[in-house]
């Protein structure tokens, strides 16, 4: 129990993922698909967070009462790299629904069925 | 008479290789002005048979001309060295390159071929890759243009683009191909088990290997070069490539492509494996027996064959044999035998092909059954076909009778009164495929051919002029091109060095 | 001249930013800025390439932060010579993609042209990074240009582009989670500084997990059997520029991430004979190869038979890091070299066709050989190159593979190896059959063709003749640069 309450993030994390990869791979509708991307992609955001954890430690941000001391502030640097990720994720997102709505508007349809059949009949 | 052989840099080996390449660019470039474009194949033929037999005095004196040029690999360069070996095989198809392209020429505009320019061209890089192959210093040399070879000849074999050329064409690349791996596979283990490449005299490879992966390296090599050689059963292609336009079947199948097959079967038994080796892995005598039944077989097949071609296709198969046989005999004048017989058996069987295509393109006949009495519209056709089926079928006074000779010599020096047997019984069944014809052209009258017509000049005189060459090479083998003692010389430093 | 490491995807990405604002004003500029873009970027990727092999490593920190808390861009043997070969094919596509692009997608000239510069930046930018991270934010941007770049083009491309789409934002995010795992791991990004630290974790699981996790996301990008069930439709949808762009070099510069992975992070020795990894790199790239070669004998349109193709040739690359030893990996990287000039002429002649007759179906090829004869000349050197005859160049990347097979005594690898070079000649022999030996038929009903234009025509002659002259020298490729970035293969006392 105790390796629960200990890891308990990281088999969210896991979880998620799972969710995640089978948004993408096992749902027909595109925008499901999409939608498990972003899943997918926030659980691996909520891992690096928690990486940045150390119990007892605050917020980086300088604190003149604490002083320079790095071990009371918790690592900033994985937060700078979800950002990085964010933005990146944001990015493939926008791409994506633009992809959806040319789809959209040349097939009528967002399941991945109805639109293989409809680009079978007009080849 | 062998002496210790010395190298000596000269521009000769790859100017001989590079001379058609240039042709072909030109040929290319004349497609639209075909008297030109003929005249760029004569005189790169000349050029190329001028060149390579600058090189005969010195390379019979000891001096090869040897050049190498840059590295194509880590530590294996991309070389060229006249050896007798080399030097004979290159004056062969060099020479009987002038002939073709004569002959060529008249055959192509007498049936008003298309495609002649990609034909031409093709021809000329063949040549190219054939001296390529004769010169190579080392086996990746020495592969590349046997890879060349087998690519350039492709646009020849399909040159008439019916059906039957398209999947002879095909036929003709898997089995080449095939054998091009297994020949690479082979060329790769060697570097990686002995270090080097280069071709010596006497083989090099030594016998820590251990005799059974030994015997696996070696049946890889047979089945590389077996098949250009047409070993049985390698040997399917050669028939169905007969769709070829004559010409192509006169020097390709008869004289460079499996010429180079065999040759290549020679320097890896004489310049890579050695005979001492050959014999104790086995290799010798399971080629032996290859070659045997090669010989025997293919005659009898080529008895049943009623279409010309594919019956000189079948005796071809039936002959390199003998020039694998003569190779793992293992005694100097069994290799005087088979090589000997590279160059009277092209010459001998470049006068037949030549005889068919000129049949073929006065009266469009390709069947036998239906030469009867063609003597008399064609005598002069006919005499060089005489000329040549009596060679082959081992017979004074032409050169067929002194390879044969040779070789009957060195099956006994060997110790296998088998294979001389063996090379009686096919001498009989030469003589039962090739002298029916003669005696139906001479004797069988008939309506069809009345009057004296005989073949366009510009494919008679080519064919009547290699008919006296395969007689020059049986009562003086020696003469003018000294094929003789290139053989000779090439036998001795062979199995001199390597002698089991 | 210390800044060449970061001139390379600056020029890039400044060209990437001018081409919308100048290609606004007027269409022309794009094609201009583009040009002079990638020239320069080839330009230092070359002067690069040379400094390097006299002097050695260049190294530039980005901002003046020092490493390991800086990020570093590094130009070594390896990633100059990426380097250079990604931004030569990148030149020479570019130019030959004028007059395509106009022809096909006229109204998506600019975009299409500022995205190029965006994904060559990107990958140019994966191969002179040394940080970890910074190499996940390239990725990011080529791979986002290249789906932008490939769902230009008929009604299919968006489609195959989404699916291209999902699949590789899995990998980018595997590859995230592989690096949070190193980096937790280690403390560190520097791909350096993680190496040095690496060898006392070697026995962590989640050492472990973090290779795993990148090699799944490299695979997915390599299209390393079987996970290259997206590259089929996208290469075949696309506009035959952007295809040509992108097929030789972005698969190769994933395969670089996998060699860099090897030699510098995490080392032969822990990715060899620790972890069984290369082995199964190895056997997956075996079966890609058959794979690959077996489905595009069944293809009737050219350009599906080209992906197919692309996925065995890739298998190849996989073959030689999956080999790990110094011959092998040679092949793998001439192979990368080859395969890029080989693919790139491919596309080019594709793209030829299409610009001349609208056609891709190769039973409708019939007669080009006269129609259009050196376009023609130039896709037969291909052929024979892909298939593996010399003096074509990929005669000796198959040989450099053979040997490293034979040298590791792995017969299976050999007979794939073999068996392939076979298979490939079927496939283009039957192409070779249509255009020099066939009449036309139905399908080709005659029609009006000949030679593309200059702009057209020269970068697929050049890349041709390219093929023939790395074939003929590739001895001084293999001893000048290769050898060097093959060292860390060796085994000590080999």
């Amino acid at each position: 129990m105790s390796a629960l309450a200990g890891n308990y993030t990281y088999y969210i994390t896991a979880f998620l993922l799972a969710i995640g990869l089978y948004g993408m791979i096992g749902k027909k509708n595109l925008l499901k698909k999409l939608i498990g991307m972003n899943i997918f992609q926030t659980a691996i955001f909520l891992f690096f967070i928690h990486g940045a954890v150390k119990p007892g430690t605050t917020v980086p941000v300088l604190d003149s009462r604490i002083g320079m001391d790095a071990a009371a502030y918790i690592n900033p640097l994985p937060h700078v790299l979800i950002l990085t990720a964010i933005v990146v994720s944001v990015a493939t997102t926008g791409v994506a629904l633009a992809l959806l709505i040319t789809i959209y508007r040349r097939y009528g349809s967002l399941e991945e069925t109805t639109i293989l059949e409809r680009m079978k009949q007009s080849s | 008479m062998t002496h210790a052989a010395e190298m000596y840099f000269s521009f000769t080996p790859l100017l001989a290789v590079l001379v058609s390449p240039a042709a072909a660019i030109l040929i290319l470039l004349s497609s639209q002005k075909p008297n030109l474009r003929e005249t760029w194949t004569v005189i790169a033929a000349v050029c190329k048979f001028a060149l390579v037999s600058s090189m005969v005095a010195p390379v019979l004196a000891g001096q090869y001309p040897a050049i190498t040029l840059f590295d194509i690999a880590p530590g294996i360069s991309l070389a060229l060295k006249a050896d007798p070996l080399g030097v004979s095989f290159a004056l062969s198809a060099s020479l009987l390159w002038i002939f073709t392209s004569f002959y060529s020429i008249g055959y192509m505009r007498a049936l008003a071929e298309h495609s002649q320019t990609r034909y031409f061209a093709s021809f000329a890089i063949c040549l190219s890759a054939t001296m390529g192959i004769a010169l190579a210093a080392n086996l990746l040399t020495f592969l590349i243009f046997y890879e060349i070879l087998t690519i350039a000849t492709y646009p020849l074999v399909i040159h008439k683009e019916t059906a039957e050329a398209i999947s002879a064409g095909r036929k003709y690349l898997a089995f080449l191909l095939v054998a091009g791996g297994a020949l690479l596979l082979a060329v790769a283990v060697t570097l990686m088990a002995a270090g080097t490449l280069n071709f010596a005299a006497g083989g090099y490879l030594s016998p820590a290997m251990g005799r059974g992966p030994l015997l696996g390296l070696f049946i890889l090599f047979l089945v590389g070069v077996g098949a250009k050689a047409g070993l049985m059963p390698l040997h399917s292609w050669l028939p169905s490539a007969m769709v070829a336009p004559t010409p192509v079947s006169a020097l390709l199948h008869a004289v460079a492509v499996v010429k180079a097959g065999v040759f290549g079967f020679a320097r890896i038994v004489g310049y890579v494996f050695g005979p001492s080796l050959t014999a104790d892995i086995g290799g010798a005598t399971l080629v032996g027996v290859l070659a045997g039944a090669t010989i025997v077989v293919a005659s009898l097949l080529a008895m049943a064959q009623d279409n010309l071609k594919r019956r000189l296709a079948y005796s071809t198969i039936g002959h390199l044999s003998y020039i694998i046989l003569g190779t793992v005999l293992l005694t100097p004048v069994g290799w005087l035998g088979g090589l000997f017989h590279i160059t009277t058996h092209a010459a001998m069987k470049i006068t037949l092909f030549f005889c068919a295509g000129a049949i073929y393109a006065k009266t469009g006949r390709e069947n036998i059954s239906e030469m009867d009495g063609i003597g008399k519209q064609m005598p002069l056709t006919m005499a060089a076909f005489t000329v040549g089926a009596l060679g082959l079928a081992g017979l004074p006074p032409v050169g067929g009778f002194l390879s044969k000779w040779f070789l009957a010599q060195g099956t006994l020096a060997s110790g296998h009164p088998l294979l001389l047997a063996v090379l009686l019984l096919s001498g009989l069944l030469n003589a039962g495929y090739f002298f029916p014809i003669v005696v139906r052209a001479y004797f069988r009258p008939s309506k069809h051919f009345e009057r004296f017509d005989e073949a366009l000049p510009s494919m008679l005189i080519p064919l009547l002029l290699t008919a006296a060459f395969a007689v020059l090479l049986g009562i003086y083998p020696d003469g003018i091109f000294h094929f003789y003692s290139l053989s000779a010389e090439a036998a001795l430093g062979v199995v001199a060095r390597g002698a089991p | 001249m210390s800044h060449l490491p970061v001139l390379i995807p600056i020029t890039l990405l400044l060209s990437a930013f001018l081409i919308p604002l100048a290609g606004y004003v007027k269409r022309d500029f794009a094609f201009a800025i583009a040009s002079v873009g990638a020239f320069l970027a080839f330009a230092f990727s070359l002067a690069g390439l040379l400094m390097v092999l006299s002097q050695g490593e260049i190294r530039y920190h980005l901002g003046g932060w020092a490493p390991p808390i800086g990020i570093e861009y590094v130009l070594d043997a390896l990633s100059a010579f990426m380097a250079a070969v990604v931004t030569l094919i990148g030149l020479v596509v570019l130019i030959y993609s004028r007059r395509s692009v106009l022809h096909e997608v006229p109204l998506r000239v600019v975009p299409l042209y500022a995205l190029a510069m965006l994904l060559l930046a990107g990958l140019v930018g994966i191969i002179v990074t040394g940080d970890l991270f910074n190499l996940f934010v390239f990725l990011e941007i080529s791979s986002l240009s290249a789906y932008a770049l490939m769902a230009i083009g008929d009604d299919r491309a968006p489609v195959a582009s989404f699916r291209y789409l999902i699949l590789g934002s899995i990998a980018g995010s595997f590859y995230v989670l592989g690096v949070g795992f190193l980096y937790f791991s280690t403390g560190s990004l520097n791909m350096a500084d993680v190496a040095q630290r690496l060898p006392a974790l070697y026995q962590s699981r989640a050492v472990a997990a973090a290779a795993i996790f990148i090699f799944i996301a490299l695979g997915l990008k390599m299209a390393l059997f079987p996970l290259h069930l997206w590259l089929p439709d996208v290469y075949t949808y696309a506009p035959s520029a952007v295809t040509a762009l992108i097929a030789p070099i972005m698969t190769k510069v994933s395969a670089y991430v996998l060699i860099r992975m090897l030699l510098t992070v995490f080392q032969p020795a822990y990715l060899r004979d620790l972890l069984p990894m290369t082995s199964i790199i190895g056997w997956l790239a075996a079966a890609g190869v058959l794979y690959g070669s077996v489905m595009a004998i069944a293809q009737n349109d050219f350009r599906r038979m080209l992906a197919y193709s692309s996925i065995s040739q890739i298998g190849y690359i996989g073959i030689g890091i999956g080999l790990a030893n110094p011959l092998g990996l040679i092949g793998a990287l001439l192979h990368i070299l080859n395969h890029a000039f080989m693919k790139a002429c491919l596309f080019l002649v594709a793209g030829s066709i299409r610009f001349r007759t609208g056609r891709w179906k190769v039973s409708s090829f019939a007669g080009l050989g006269r129609k259009m004869p050196w376009t023609m000349a130039a896709f037969t050197v291909s052929a024979l190159s892909m298939v593996g005859i010399p003096p074509a160049a990929g005669f000796f990347s198959k040989w450099y593979l053979l040997l490293g097979s034979i040298d590791a005594g792995n017969w299976f690898l050999v007979a794939v190896i073999l068996a392939s070079s076979l298979l490939t000649a079927v496939y283009f022999i039957r192409v070779l059959e249509q255009i020099y030996a066939s009449h036309a038929n139905e399908e080709s009903a005659p029609m009006k063709a000949s030679d593309p234009p200059p702009s057209m025509l020269l970068p697929t002659l050049l890349l041709g003749a390219g093929l023939l002259i790395l074939g003929l020298f590739n001895s001084a490729i293999v001893t000048h640069i290769l050898n060097i970035v093959v060292l860390p293969l060796h085994r000590p006392g080999s």
